[in-house]
């Protein structure tokens, strides 16, 4: 349903700050493919969801999205397409808006926005339902602003909103990365639960081995802005870390030099 | 007497200018954008009102054609600024400076008075047999009433959430389907709409319009969206509408305390700087304030030695 074709981008292009970030990247998933994305600093993991959202034009290369060639569509036009959870907690939601508000926008991703009102009372009692299922009580603090919550509580209602109107395509930045441990893993399992649940497409780029190996059906590594080992099904499950360090290493001729990717 | 005369004066000057006030707060407060077209669509507003008038055209209808103008004009600034990456300061600056010779050409000289022609006032004063000043004070305060009405349910619909939102985080807005040049776009229109209007209502009032009646404009916005701000500041949860009568209420308080110190012998002159230092005094005490809570804070930890941060 997503097809990748020899994607480059450079950012800064001839100044001094020239940056490869995507060279040759190429991907195709299919329907329902859940996959994680792992890499170094820099590897190009956040560049890729970036450029599949529009959020940067590409330089060369292809999109498509269910066919349609998306590389040329501005950012909010592809936001049809697709749910977006982001590492930093702050930039999923609105601070000065209410609960209820920025669920309320979320719920029009993709939908012609009009003089309706913005927000009315089924969507209220849907919202609700939903809320609690989080189980962090936020159902009763529909009408509180955004900026009162926590880290983890805005990444469990941006994922919340990032598929309150189910996406073609998820996409996951290491959503769980600023988060406490605990937080962390709440977070993380809401996400398989809702995957699941709504049977979603979804890039999950991750720096936990344990976690790109156990969720999912297939995982991509990444390094120097393209994709140089490419795993699924029964492989994958069978895969160890150490086998990922040494595909790493093989691939690259370097050290793996990410001390978070060893650590966890 | 000459104090509450003063006083009725200025509260009906507040009124209409604080539809101005509500204009820039729909650019500074709403969509978090410094937009400093204010000074030259507020005359854009008054000129074109002056002149149509002088033409013997309904003041009525220069009312709409003066939003029409000033909506325009902050179409100008949201191009400049979303299309041409010009940033909102200087966008809004451009517009302004253009605005300038646009408002002479359009009134041909540099002050059109409305002595003996028909406004809006003259017309509803001898319609109800009321006073020319009571005139304009209830009309003022109707014309706020709708207008904050009006926003009100605006900023309820879809696209005026969506508005708000870009004020709030653009980023989001944009994942969540939104064009958010659109909205700035539509932000500025708005807020100019407003200022222009504001500019007309205030022409057909004073009975002339001047190339410089938008000079400083914004300032006086500001300090009476600060003033509103400061009136309330002991209330958490405010409903947006409430912000906005807040806002016309500032626009009110300002203008009471410059009849005021223009009563005690200050000079017509100084006015500007007077609310200049205002403005900039209203915007760094929370600033200062701030920060010497933060001094406090480290102080009071080095005091309890070294686990002072083990709160943590
Ligand atoms: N907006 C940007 N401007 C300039 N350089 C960027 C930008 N975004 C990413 N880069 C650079 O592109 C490279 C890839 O970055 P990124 O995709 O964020 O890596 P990853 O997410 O795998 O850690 C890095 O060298 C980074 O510095
Ligand atoms: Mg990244």
């Amino acid at each position: 349903m997503l097809e990748i074709n020899h994607v480059y981008k450079t950012f800064n292009k001839g100044t001094v700050n020239e940056k490869k970030a995507l060279t040759d990247l190429n991907l195709k998933l299919e329907d329902e493919d859940f996959v994680t994305v792992i890499g170094g600093n820099g590897a190009g993991k956040s560049t890729m969801l970036n450029m599949v959202a529009g959020v940067y034009p590409i330089d060369a290369g292809k999109i498509m999205i269910d066919g349609t060639d998306v590389s040329l569509m501005p950012e909010y036009k592809r936001a049809h397409f697709m749910g977006r959870v982001f590492q930093d907690p702050m930039m999923g939601t609105a601070a000065g808006m209410e609960i209820q508000e920025n669920l309320s926008m979320a719920l029009r991703r993709g939908k012609r926005r009009g003089l309706r009102w913005g927000i009315t009372k089924q969507e209220r009692e849907r919202y609700y339902e939903e809320l609690k299922r989080l189980g962090l009580g936020l159902e009763e603090r529909m009408s509180s602003k955004v900026g009162l919550l926590s880290g983890g509580q805005r990444q469990a209602l941006t994922l919340l909103m990032a598929t309150l109107q189910k996406p073609r395509l998820l996409l996951l930045d290491e959503h769980t990365a600023a988060l406490d441990p605990r937080t962390a893993k709440k977070v993380l399992d809401l996400t398989k639960e809702i995957v699941e649940e709504q049977k979603l497409t979804a890039l999950m780029v991750t720096h936990n081995m344990k976690d790109a190996i156990q969720i999912g059906n297939r995982l991509i590594m990444m390094h120097d802005g393209h994709i140089i080992y490419d795993v699924k099904g029964e492989e994958k499950k069978n895969l160890q870390v150490a086998d990922l360090l040494a595909k790493f290493e093989a691939a690259s001729g370097e050290e793996f030099a990410n001390d978070r990717m060893l650590l966890s | 007497m000459g104090i509450l005369l003063a006083i009725q004066g200025a509260v009906s000057q507040g009124v209409l200018w604080g539809i101005m006030a509500l204009g820039v707060y729909m650019t500074y407060r709403v969509l978090d954008i410094a937009d400093l077209t204010v000074d030259g669509s507020f005359a854009l507003g008054g000129s074109i009102c002056a002149t149509m008038i002088t033409m013997g055209m309904n003041p009525w209808l220069s009312l709409v054609v003066a939003i029409a103008a000033g909506a325009a004009a902050g179409a100008v600034t949201g191009f400049l600024h979303t299309k041409c990456d010009i940033p909102a300061i200087l966008a809004g600056i451009l517009t302004q400076i253009g605005l300038y010779s646009v408002n002479l050409r359009i009134m041909g000289r540099s002050n059109t008075p409305l002595l003996k022609l028909d406004t809006m006032f003259k017309q509803l004063a001898a319609l109800t047999g009321l006073p020319a000043a009571w005139v304009s004070l209830i009309t003022g305060v109707v014309f706020c009433a709708g207008l904050i009405t009006l926003l009100y349910c605006f900023f309820g619909t879809e696209i005026g959430s969506a508005i708000r939102a870009t004020g709030s985080n653009e980023h989001m807005v944009r994942s969540l389907g939104a064009n958010t040049n659109f909205t700035k776009v539509l932000g500025l229109m708005l807020g100019n709409g407003l200022i222009a209007l504001s500019g007309a209502l205030v022409t057909q009032s004073q009975g002339y319009a001047d190339i410089k009646m938008g000079t400083g404009a914004i300032v006086i916005g500001l300090a009476s969206i600060i003033i509103g701000e400061v009136l309330f500041s002991g209330k958490k949860r405010m409903a947006f509408g409430t912000k906005l009568f807040a806002v016309i209420l500032g626009s009110v308080i300002y203008r009471i305390i410059v009849a005021m110190v223009l009563q005690m012998g200050l000079n017509t002159d100084d006015l500007k700087l007077l609310t200049a230092i205002l403005v900039a005094v209203a915007l760094a005490i929370p600033v200062a304030i701030e920060k010497q809570r933060q001094l406090q804070s480290y102080k009071a930890s080095l005091g309890k030695g070294d686990d002072g941060h083990a709160g943590n």
